[in-house]
């Protein structure tokens, strides 16, 4: 009998209990005793050489505690926070590390580099005081963008980073590259931007840290994806806390989307600063402060070019992006344009030679890192404007293009030029069944029908890959990661046989309290109300890696699967005890224990009470207790891949782009929660969606100030600007290398969406001579390029 | 935000009292502009007089065939107010799409105006109807109240007890919202009176003003393709990131177009 | 500066001296400790903050407390029924998923209730243009439009529609 909240059961979401009634428990909405309010100072210019600081009126300001200085830091020997990623250049020499303190020290680097700490009794105390802080600057150029950073003449953001470049790095066969356009029939070019953006996750980043010299513990509570990497990287490298020491503890966390992935610097002021002021010390940041210092995602600069023989077969890739670290090195920003992004460049196609060359550069703008999709994103809008341009060229159907080159599914395993072996995928497949749900044939009609009112209609495809779950460590060591990519996982039955599961990945949205618990509720046979996940805290969890680039089900679904085979192995050997049969005679079926041939039989709880109670146990043979570890380290990403269709109208008067349709056809495997992954989907597209028509994240070329630093001028996707949309999605080609065969999909929208839409507008614009329009596609752009261009019909 | 005292006199003698004669005053009215701006520390009165306790600066009523409102109604009880429906429909539709439905609950007609942000929806309206605003002094002529960005003919402690608008035979308001804010980008109110046309934009330049060529055009032949040809030059328009000058002069002559295709 | 402020708060007379400067929405989580309520901007637009001042939604950052006094305020956790019953916004919320990080859902769902009141039976599109002033970083909305569809329809006495599977 299956069980009703099993793999593959819409269970309704299980901590939406709390989340509904306002019982969630997010950073801020935690208060310590005697706690303190730490005001962040943060520098209103973009380069400048900090002269002097002058804390003494904020010091006797009304209910001020302390203040510190990044050369009180430097005095207690606090250190950098650590990139996680190193990168060889092209000559294999190491990439420019610079060190990134968490209060800067003699130079502030961007707008809202930190440059002092107020520590009072209230949040407004402790900003009354920093405004009595005098800080004397001395004013550098500001280098606000990649193309001015990479000007010969460049102020120097580092005075040892020459030329302001972080790394020249490349991948993939340049000589074979070079002979496919030698012999090419038709190339297909692209410059394109792939705008900047801020994460945004709704709740604001927090910290709280804690102090108890009794027995000299810290405890950082934080707003992170991933506690256990946080104090790793704050005990071991920022502050040289021991980590049986330290504690961190991620409770609620209100959507991270990659940005609560890394160690920031406020993480380690309050930390440090609770053992200084002898209690409590807590942040919150305001919007306005997330805007100035929360890692940035995206923000490359990029030249592509896509050779094709006369049939428009794909014969190589060439690829030259610049990409903005921003100030300093956040956590994993050095892997984003390099192993998350060049790899992918094969996309969904055959293509046999690809050169992709990326030079990270630093500028005066605040650190830029992973965001939703994490340089796949990026990938795949480069490959899919080139794929439709090329089509264009062609005079092709851009589906019968991408058919043409198509990796066929039968030749999976399949090795890509560009390191990635991808070991299942029916793209075909997800186009044959997206092509039907859009109505294409009909397409023609639509879009004549939509010009007899004066709009344009478009129609735009993407076709994407990614690559899920980072894996395995040894490799990705030798790649340069400075951290496993495992995860664990603690099954831990309790007498009465409920079970407390331990994950180290980390839930903020995407329900493992109900996806864990049903995979545990399917194994065991038991009630999901048996079932409790927790997750987020070092003090109770395993070492995690925790949760991003859609890992946590392949990974630490995986992991749990390990945990609970481990459970089930022991529970076999107590059953055939208690039954008096040979262990080899038991069979498992929804946990129940049973032996082959007769009518008897165990439940998991019957076994657990055995075990706890080991009065009728074989205590010679096995110890007592039912509670199980494991580690589980992938061997092979997971690759979940699709095909999302978009469908606009642009109005030509005003140049708004309205969506009509948005349809995503995916494979992401195995799927344990229908409605769980539907959710990921809508979000993510909503974020590609933005992408491509709202978002973009604006510094001032002279001054570096951040010109969209609120959603004034930072434009959030909102529910009038985005329809409903149609998902479907295949389980036909399951991940081969895990045991649940899932792939991961909380990237999927985010990755396909803005190619699809920026196609679609392109499409619709295409009387008017144009092969590509920068995101986000706003009503002005549109609006010029139609007012630019005679549309070619006209000119006829 | 910084400390300040707070008073809510009940009369509004007593609130022009207090206005007059506190040194850093700052009338509160829905406070959905001043708060975010206290919030942020970008401006530091030392007292706040709320108005919300005063009775006469609230409601709606039917004035000599136009309607006069209270400074203190807020934008949802216009938006919803029958007799603003029937009186005026466009003035019911400008108020139903100002900022979203929680500000719309507290934000009020006065405040809108005595703020006079360049992007505000109420502005339009009052050139574009010719109304009066009414203060505890004196009535101010619509289109001599806003004089620049944020800057109106106000003197200090004046305030603003209400506005008469004028019944059109016919009124149009059509608006393209900056797609972060959702403020005006650019907001065109048309509006006719016999044979006069009055047609006002806010969102474009630095205060609300009128568009004399359209208003010709219209008077000449009220439709929507009347004005569908006549182009505003981007002189001393707004330009920012969001549109340059040269877009909103385009959007003006397109939002013109809807609000005589939205005239009611 | 302080004054002294009585309020109902989900059905509870509450009397407290703040100093004047506090907003409505510090008022509920820093004093009162209802956290439900949350803050996601400083500029008055995400709609995490919004509760319900006389029956009406407001956003509580941009309210200062002392301009609440007198008044009857609910908050997401005045929401449910006393027994614990969930509201049917609430309800449709969980069994529609319209809810992934959760930070922005009890703004989402005091927004949606008060839309539902003003107009019980609302069009997709009259939802999507009455929420405009809550952000949500997470559904892509979709899912929050069809709670609120089946929250308007449990509202108005029909039975809470299930989502579809």
């Amino acid at each position: 009998m299956a069980n009703p909240n099993g793999i593959g059961a819409p269970v309704r979401r299980r901590e939406d209990a709390r989340f509904l009634t306002g019982r969630g428990s997010y950073t801020d909405d935690i208060n310590r005793p005697n706690q303190t309010f730490a005001y962040m100072l943060r520098s209103p210019h973009a380069h400048a050489d900090i002269i002097s600081i002058d804390t003494a009126d904020a010091l006797v300001s009304p209910g001020v505690r302390h203040v510190f200085t990044g050369a009180d830091m430097a005095a207690d020997g606090v250190n950098s926070l650590p990139c996680g990623w190193l990168i060889h250049n092209k000559d294999g020499t190491p990439m420019k590390e610079p060190p990134h303190y968490p209060i800067a020290r003699d130079r502030a680097r961007y707008v809202g580099d930190i440059v002092a700490v107020v520590v009072a009794e209230s949040r407004e105390q402790a900003k009354d005081a920093a405004e009595l802080i005098v800080v004397d600057y001395a004013e550098r150029p500001a280098v606000a963008s990649i193309r001015a950073a990479l000007d010969g003449t460049a102020e120097l953001v580092h005075d040892d980073v020459p030329g302001n470049v972080c790394y020249d790095w490349h991948l993939g066969d340049k000589a074979a590259t070079d002979a496919a356009f030698a012999r090419a029939a038709h190339v297909a070019t692209i410059d394109l931007v792939n705008n900047r953006l801020v994460p945004n996750a709704m709740e604001p980043r927090a910290a709280i840290g804690e102090y108890d010299p009794a027995n000299g513990e810290h405890t950082l509570t934080t707003t992170s994806q991933n506690p256990h990497v946080i104090r790793l990287l704050m005990g071991a490298f920022v502050l040289g806390i021991p980590e049986h020491k330290l504690r961190v503890v991620a409770p609620d966390v209100g959507g991270g989307f990659g940005s609560k992935i890394f160690h920031y610097g406020e993480e380690a002021i309050v930390t440090w600063a609770a053992k200084k002021v002898g209690r409590p010390v807590k942040w919150t940041a305001e919007r306005g402060e997330s805007f100035l210092s929360d890692a940035h995602g995206r923000d490359h600069i990029s030249h592509a070019e896509l050779a094709m023989d006369a049939d428009g077969n794909f014969l190589g890739l060439r690829v030259k992006t610049d990409a903005n670290m921003g100030a300093y090195l956040s956590t994993f920003s050095t892997s984003i344009p390099t192993y998350l992004y060049a790899t992918l460049l094969a996309g969904q196609y055959k293509t046999p030679a690809i050169y992709a060359e990326v030079t990270a550069v630093f500028t005066n703008t605040a650190p830029v890192d992973a965001y939703r999709g994490a340089g796949r994103p990026e990938a795949c809008f480069l490959i899919e404007r080139l794929v439709d341009i090329a089509a264009q060229k062609l005079g092709m159907d851009p589906t019968a293009l991408r058919r043409r080159n198509f990796i066929p599914k039968e030749a999976m395993p399949y090795l890509t030029p560009v390191a990635l072996q991808y070991d299942t995928g029916d793209f075909a497949k997800n186009l044959d069944m997206a092509l039907p749900m859009v109505d294409y044939a009909g397409f023609a009609a639509r879009r004549a029908e939509s010009a007899a009112r004066g709009k344009l209609r478009g129609i735009g495809f993407a076709t994407y890959i990614e690559a899920c779950g980072i894996a395995p460590s040894n490799i990705a060591g030798a790649l340069g990661a400075r951290a496993g990519l495992y995860e664990s996982a603690e099954v831990r039955f309790h007498p009465t046989g409920s079970v407390s599961v331990f994950t180290g990945s980390h839930s903020h949205g995407q329900g493992h309290e109900t996806t864990f618990a049903q995979l545990v509720a399917d194994r065991f046979g038991i009630p999901i109300e048996n079932v409790d996940i927790i997750h987020g805290d070092t003090a109770k969890i395993p070492f995690g890696m925790g949760t991003y680039g859609s890992r946590s089900l392949a990974v630490g679904g995986s992991a749990l699967v390990k945990a609970m085979d481990k459970v089930e192995r022991k529970a076999r050997k107590i059953a055939a005890h208690l039954m008096e049969a040979a262990e080899t005679d038991i069979e498992v079926k929804d946990g129940r224990f049973t032996v082959a041939g007769t009518d008897k039989g165990v439940t998991i709880g019957d076994i657990a009470l055995a075990a706890y109670v080991p009065h009728n146990f074989p205590l010679d043979e096995l110890e007592p207790g039912l509670d199980e570890q494991a580690f589980y380290d992938p061997k092979n990403f997971t690759y979940p891949n699709g095909c999302h269709i978009c469908e606009v109208e642009i109005d030509p008067d005003t140049g708004v782009t309205k969506i009509l349709n948005f349809t995503a056809v995916d494979d992401f495997g195995r799927v344990i929660n229908p409605l769980i992954v539907e959710g990921q989907v809508h979000g993510g597209i909503v974020q590609g969606i933005g992408q491509a028509l709202y978002e973009n994240c604006v510094y001032d070329e002279e001054t570096g100030q951040l010109l969209t630093g609120s959603y004034m001028d930072y434009c959030m996707p909102r529910a009038d600007d985005v329809p409903s949309f149609t998902v479907a999605y295949h389980e036909d080609a399951p991940c081969t290398h895990n045991p649940l065969g899932v792939k991961g999909c909380g990237e999927a929208g985010t990755i396909g969406a803005a190619a699809a839409v920026i196609n679609a507008v392109v499409n619709a614009l295409s009387d008017y001579g144009i092969t590509h329009i920068d995101m986000p596609a706003t009503p002005e752009k549109v609006w010029r390029v139609i007012h630019a261009h005679k549309p070619a019909m006209a000119a006829e | 935000m910084y400390n300040f005292t707070y008073h809510r006199p009940a009369t509004l003698a007593d609130a022009v009292s207090l206005l007059g004669s506190l040194e850093d005053g700052k009338a509160l009215s829905g406070g959905q502009t001043l708060l975010p701006t206290l919030k942020q520390r970008l401006a530091s009165p030392a007292d706040l007089v709320d108005l919300s306790g005063v009775p006469d600066l609230k409601g709606v009523r039917e004035e000599a065939g136009g309607l006069t409102i209270g400074a203190f109604t807020r934008h949802a009880d216009v938006a919803g107010s029958d007799v603003v429906a029937r009186v005026i429909p466009a003035l019911a539709h400008l108020a139903g799409g100002i900022g979203d439905r929680q500000v719309r609950h507290m934000g009020t007609l006065g405040g809108s105006i005595a703020n006079a942000d360049p992007a505000a929806d109420y502005p339009a309206a009052v050139v574009g109807l010719g109304a009066w605003v009414r203060t505890d002094r004196r009535e101010i002529a619509g289109d001599d109240f806003f004089t620049g960005m944020f800057e109106t003919a106000l003197e200090p402690g004046e305030l603003v007890t209400a506005v008469h608008f004028p019944k059109p035979d016919a009124a149009g308001y059509a608006k393209f919202a900056n797609p972060a804010s959702r403020y005006a980008m650019v907001g065109v109110f048309i509006a006719r009176f016999g044979a006069s046309v009055r047609v006002a934009v806010t969102g474009a330049g630095p205060f609300a003003t009128r568009v004399p060529a359209m208003e010709a055009a219209l008077a000449a032949s009220f439709t929507a393709d009347a004005v569908a040809g006549v182009t505003v030059p981007p002189d001393g328009l707004n330009s920012d990131l969001h549109a340059s000058a040269e877009y909103r002069a385009h959007l003006i002559t397109v939002m013109a177009k809807r609000a005589m295709e939205a005239m009611r | 500066m302080a004054s002294t402020v009585t309020l109902t708060v989900n059905g509870t007379t509450v009397t407290r001296e703040v100093e004047e400067r506090t907003l409505l929405v510090h008022f509920l989580r820093d004093i009162l400790h209802l956290t439900g309520t949350h803050i996601g901007c400083d500029t008055s637009q995400c709609g995490a903050c919004t509760v319900h001042v006389d029956g009406r939604s407001v956003k509580s950052c941009t309210m200062l407390a002392v301009q609440a006094d007198g008044s009857t305020v609910t908050t997401i956790e005045g929401l449910a029924a006393p027994d614990g019953t969930l509201h049917p916004m609430q309800a449709a919320f969980r069994e529609h998923h319209g809810l992934q990080c959760g930070f922005c859902t009890p703004g989402m769902v005091m927004s949606a209730v008060d839309l539902v009141r003003a107009n019980p039976t609302p069009s997709e599109t009259e939802i999507r243009e009455g929420l405009e002033g809550n952000i949500c970083r997470c559904t892509g909305y979709h899912n929050i439009v069809k709670a609120v569809m089946a929250g308007a329809e449990a509202m108005n006495g029909g039975t809470l529609k299930a989502a579809a599977e």
